[in-house]
């Protein structure tokens, strides 16, 4: 029967070929979109999810290798499937097939040209990111990481006819490119000059622990300025917001898991030897990141900015685990390490899929009304039940509620830092729980945010309900959105019902990757209980706990109807003494983040106008903006557009001028090489 | 010494004797006779080393240098002086004693970076490699310090035949093939700046390339 199937490697590789190709037909010719709607979107989602299945695979065999001979003479593709690329393989596969399809229903009412340019770029983008993952040499992973960029790039600006979207866009290359060179100079620090940059080569290289530390840095950089790490997350709430909705959730759900891959591949398997110090690093930065994303997460009230926001968060909880399992290992232990590298790839996962999930509903929520602004919404379950319900579902999971997906990654990462105890080093050992306690904190206000999302876009009145903007349906989500949507969906309830094979799959990851697994007890975690350490220690069991949520709901609606009083009433609720409501009166976003506007105000730059008592046309405003552009962007912008202006000076139209460094640089020739 | 030795250094003389004086004349007319003389001084040179060396190549090399540098190209530009009408005198950007200084500077700099290799290289060659490049530098001083297109033009032409001189005499002349692209970049290059001396008066209604600063960026 194996005999039959693909290998992981060949299957991949045939996979990502046929995502270029279905790139390269949708540029022909069509008068109308049919093509790229009803065949070039959903063949890529049933690549997707070939590709996932050959992912899941290639994480129980033996790692693959292969070489392309495509590339420069005597520089061939190298190409290798191992459990880690192919865990992200299948997270790339599985969410990409969910966001395709979803996609083939969302650009229904796109032009021709448009929905072509887009069916072509987002088939190099994803392709792209699938030879990221199957690389194994430093120059096809450069290759495929600056097209995975590049195409990115010419998503986000589809609507490039918007100056703000154009900014945006340059935002985000600058930022991408600022990476991609960090990355590239790590590649060359672990190369240490032989000129071999196979990751073979890199893995047997012996680096000096300054150098490790050096290329461990420029990894972190690189990599962490295209996850959205702060305080290079700038490009983030940017971009997402410019880009179609599609394109946001494959951007936030699965490209910026590619930077944490890169992350693991290059300080796990390439640099190894890995240092608990450089764990720290991580850990604060994550702390930082995870902290930082979610208070400017409650401030806004773009509701896409307000998930990139939340990608950041998410990406800071990620690290977190990250920085944890290299403390860990670090400093020689390696099992709770193990542990929390699994939270870390376990919570990327979880990311990916309620993320994109979230973002797919903001694009349907964005389709029927044309609103963007949580201010102007309201009351939409009305109008847009379906989308409501698969909102829910991802709203749930981002807040960590079981028995949903985000609960367990998230558990599993205070399990690793319950681990803390055994660590030599007090300081460290009191650190750890206390970054964990932060995550505690941004566990909440993210459940707190996203009451507010549901409770003022979903319920209540609607606000602004008698000018529709142009270009708004008017419609719930139908046909192939609905598919994406609830394949997502089903992803977030199955990676919270049943966490022990998601573990079970993990550790091998990690098993190949740093030697050691997790302790034999949580190995034999059944399908109902979930076992991260030892039995009397923590266990979950996700089906309990939905089957006592299920009893305990029927349970009380039972007892309501039936003993209570049974009836249904509507009435107003207690309006305060006011004659008469109209919906403008509700809590807006910007009301429910208040609270925690005043307790965490000193990190917020605020630029707040209050009206008078006295004054006739009264106008309330309030700006919130990123310290981070006038700490960090600006002076930065400042200087190198003072660097440029004087290397301007060198061009003074005058040809005797350049006549003579020419004439100048020629004698300075023959002088030096005299 | 030989007679043949002798008379090529003679003309290597008089070739950087005509640079210098190119460098100091004013008047676009006898600054291209001047290039004209210089070309009939290159060509005579490489017709001498071409016979002394019984390399038969080389006549071919001289006749061709007659034919174009002598000949056409001298002919070329004084029907575009004409047809532009820009037969006045030239300005330079430095006066011409301080560019003579220069240029002197120039020669004793190019001697004292031939000196080395002069050492090792053939019989011809001892002193006319550094006064080939020398007049290279020259000419590319001449550019430099000239104002108006046409005499820029004249000194890249020159700058040729200081390269062309310097090839002939320390290695015997480049391959054939060479010389011939070479020989037909120069006359290629002579008419594409022709054309846009035409198009920079009709932009600007004159060739002073001051008139090009516009351009610039701002």
């Amino acid at each position: 029967m194996t005999g039959l199937l693909p290998s992981p490697l060949g299957g991949s590789l045939a996979v990502a070929v046929c995502w270029l190709l279905i790139a390269a037909l949708a540029l022909l010719p069509a008068r109308n979109s049919l093509f790229a709607r009803r065949i070039a979107f959903p063949l890529g989602a049933l690549a997707g999810l070939a590709l996932a299945a050959l992912g899941l695979r290639a994480v129980w065999l033996p790692p693959e290798s292969l070489v392309l001979p495509l590339g420069l003479p005597n520089l061939p593709f190298h190409l290798r499937i191992d459990p880690l690329a192919g865990f992200f393989l299948t997270l790339l596969g599985a969410v990409s097939a969910g966001i395709s399809t979803y996609a083939a229903g969302y650009f229904r009412d796109e032009g021709a040209r448009r929905v072509a340019l887009i069916a072509l770029q987002y088939h190099v983008f994803v392709a792209s990111m699938a030879f990221v993952m199957l690389a194994d040499d430093a120059y096809l992973f450069m290759v495929a990481w600056e097209t995975m960029a590049l195409s990115s790039y010419f998503l986000v600006i589809t609507d490039h006819k918007l100056p703000s979207t154009r900014s945006a866009g340059f935002l985000y290359l600058l930022i991408a490119h600022l990476g991609a060179i960090a990355i590239l100079l790590c590649f060359g620090v672990m190369s240490g000059g032989r000129g071999d940059y196979t990751f073979d080569a890199l893995r047997a290289a012996h680096l000096s622990p300054q150098w490790a530390t050096v290329a461990f840095l420029l990894a972190f950089f690189g990599f962490g300025a295209k996850a959205g790490m702060i305080p290079l997350h700038a490009w983030l709430p940017e971009a997402h917001p410019a880009a179609p909705s599609p394109v946001s959730a494959m951007m936030s759900g699965v490209m910026i898991k590619t930077a944490i891959y890169g992350m693991v591949r290059v300080i796990y398997d390439l640099i190894g030897g890995v240092r608990w110090e450089w764990g720290m690093l991580v850990l604060a930065v994550g702390a930082g990141t995870m902290l930082f994303g979610v208070l400017y997460a409650l401030m806004q009230h773009d509701l896409k900015r307000l998930l990139a926001y939340h990608s950041v968060e998410n990406i800071g909880i990620i690290l977190l685990g990250l920085g944890m399992s290299l403390v860990f290992i670090g400093s020689g232990h390696p099992v709770a390490g193990a542990l929390a590298l699994i939270a870390a790839l376990y919570h990327t996962l979880n990311h990916a899929v309620f993320k994109g999930l979230l973002f797919l509903g903001s694009g349907s929520i964005l389709h029927a009304t044309g609103l963007r602004n949580l201010n102007d919404m309201g009351g939409l379950i009305r109008k847009l039940p379906k989308t409501a319900l698969y909102f829910l579902v991802g709203a749930l999971a981002i807040s960590a509620l079981p028995p949903l997906n985000g609960f367990v990654s998230e558990w599993l990462t205070f399990q690793a830092a319950l681990q803390a105890p055994i660590l030599e080093n007090g300081v460290v050992r009191s650190l750890v729980p206390l970054f964990a306690a932060t995550l505690a904190l941004a566990g909440a206000l993210t459940a707190m945010c996203f009451v507010k999302v549901y409770g003022i876009a979903f319920l209540g009145k609607p606000r602004e309900a008698q000018h529709a903007p142009a270009g708004a349906t008017g419609h719930d989500a139908r046909g192939m959105e609905l598919y994406g949507m609830a394949w997502l969906a089903a992803g977030c309830c199955m990676l919270g019902l049943f966490p022990s094979a998601v573990l079970l799959m993990l550790n091998r990851v990690s098993a190949s990757l740093t030697g050691q697994g997790l302790s034999a007890e949580a190995l034999k975690s059944s399908w109902l209980w979930l076992v991260p350490t030892a039995t009397q220690q923590a266990s979950y069991a996700p089906i309990i706990f939905l089957a006592v949520i299920v009893a305990v709901t029927l349970l009380a609606y039972l007892l309501v109807r039936r003993f209570y009083h049974g009836r249904v009433r509507f009435a107003d609720p207690w309006d305060c003494g006011f004659a008469e409501q109209s919906p403008r009166m509700q809590d807006t976003a910007d009301a429910f983040g208040q609270p925690i506007r005043h307790v965490f105000g000193p990190l917020y730059l605020m630029d707040r106008r209050l009206p008078g008592p006295e004054d006739p046309a009264p106008r309330f405003s309030l700006k919130i903006e990123d310290r981070h552009w006038y700490w960090l962007y600006l002076p930065v912008a400042r200087l190198a557009e003072f660097v440029s202006a004087k290397i301007a000076l060198l061009q003074q139209g005058r040809v005797s001028i350049y006549l003579l460094y020419s004439f100048l640089t020629l004698l300075a020739l023959l002088v030096f090489v005299r | 010494m030989s007679l043949a030795n002798q008379i090529v250094n003679l003309l290597a003389a008089l070739l950087l004797l005509i640079a210098f004086a190119m460098l100091s004349q004013r008047r676009i007319l006898t600054l291209i006779k001047l290039l004209a003389w210089q070309g009939g001084a290159l060509a005579a040179s490489t017709a001498i080393v071409a016979y002394s060396t019984g390399q038969p190549h080389l006549y071919f090399s001289a006749g061709l240098t007659v034919a174009l540098k002598v000949g056409l190209i001298p002919w070329v530009l004084h029907r575009l002086i004409d047809r532009l009408n820009v037969r006045w005198d030239i300005e330079t950007l430095i006066n011409i004693p301080a560019t003579m200084l220069i240029g002197i500077g120039l020669v004793i700099f190019a001697f004292a970076l031939a000196t080395p290799i002069s050492q090792m290289a053939s019989v011809f060659t001892r002193s006319t490699l550094g006064i080939a490049l020398a007049s290279v530098l020259l000419s590319f001083l001449m550019m430099i310090v000239r104002r108006k297109a046409v005499p820029q033009v004249i000194g890249f032409l020159a700058m040729e035949n200081g390269l062309f001189f310097a090839a002939t005499s320390a290695t015997y002349g480049m391959p054939l093939v060479v010389e011939l692209g070479v020989a037909l970049d120069v006359l290629v290059g002579t008419f594409i700046f022709g054309i846009f001396f035409f198009h920079i008066r009709e932009q600007f209604d004159s060739l002073d390339i001051r008139h090009m600063e516009k351009l610039k960026q701002d």
